[in-house]
């Protein structure tokens, strides 16, 4: 996509975004919103990421919603999981940084899997280096040095996902 | 909008609070500003995002119930974003994990 089409997207985004919060089609108002969705458009770097168009297919859609509905099923487990922790007596927490591989390639994959991550049960990331992500975890219980084994623990459910909606 | 409350807005908004509560004792209970942010990050945003949500089942489809809608969005995409912000900053700025950690790998690769 050419930068003057993903500027007019943004744009569109823009000026959705106000007439959204706004709620109302007072003249005064659109015309306000619409000098700064411009400004925005034209002076802020661009809102979406390069090569954007090609996430706008009916399958990747589908694997979007289908991410979303088991990052929901995974923050409500989260939650529970924080609420046995806290109120238990004794605490039970086993902390440690860990680091795990990822096989997501794009940042955008990355950015969303790291965030997902710390929305889930008893992890939080820290640092993306490269492929590897630093992950802050409440409850370590596998081997140090099986990595792979820790991937698949905090990131598995995630890749599969994610890897369809942006690899 | 009506005056009187329905039964979906109260259940929401009363699990949200309790969600929001119990992050608040994690944060006062759990030892270092690691894991207060783990508590804090999970049910500080789901109770949030409860609340949010019962505001727009209350309101309906106005003004405010998509202001609520929206802000529901921003919170869920944000907040995992600015808890990695503080936790990266913490470590870098040398605050240590509680003594009972068992590894930090951060540490040992990147020296911070």
């Amino acid at each position: 996509m050419d930068t003057l089409k993903r500027r007019l997207l943004d744009l569109t985004i823009y000026f959705a975004l106000w007439l959204l919060l706004t709620w109302s089609l007072d003249w005064q108002g659109v015309v306000v919103g619409a000098v700064l969705a411009v400004l925005f458009a034209l002076g802020l770097s661009g809102l979406l990421p390069e090569k954007a168009e090609r996430l706008f297919s009916p399958v990747r859609l589908f694997w979007a919603v289908m991410h979303l509905l088991s990052l929901l099923f995974w923050i409500i487990v989260a939650n529970f999981d924080v609420l046995y922790r806290v109120l238990h007596p004794d605490l039970p927490i086993r902390p440690g940084i860990v680091k795990i591989k990822t096989t997501l390639k794009s940042d955008e994959a990355k950015a969303f899997l790291a965030n997902s991550i710390t929305l889930t049960p008893g992890t939080l990331t820290i640092d993306i280096i490269d492929d590897w992500l630093y992950v802050h975890w409440i409850n370590v219980h596998e081997n140090l040095e099986d990595t792979e084994a820790i991937t698949r623990d905090i990131a598995g459910r995630f890749e599969v996902t994610l890897r369809r909606v942006f690899d | 909008m009506s005056s009187q409350i329905g039964l979906l807005p109260i259940i929401l908004i009363s699990i949200g609070v309790a969600f929001d509560l119990v992050g608040a004792l994690g944060l006062i209970r759990l030892p270092d500003v690691y894991n207060r942010l783990q508590a804090a990050t999970k049910c500080v945003t789901l109770g949030t995002f409860l609340v949010l949500m019962g505001v727009l089942a209350h309101t309906g489809w106005n003004a405010m119930g998509i202001k609520a809608l929206l802000a529901a969005i921003f919170v869920l995409w944000t907040s995992p974003t600015g808890s990695h912000a503080l936790a990266r900053g913490a470590h870098i700025a040398g605050v240590k994990l509680w003594e009972g950690s068992v590894v930090d790998k951060y540490k040992e690769d990147t020296g911070r």
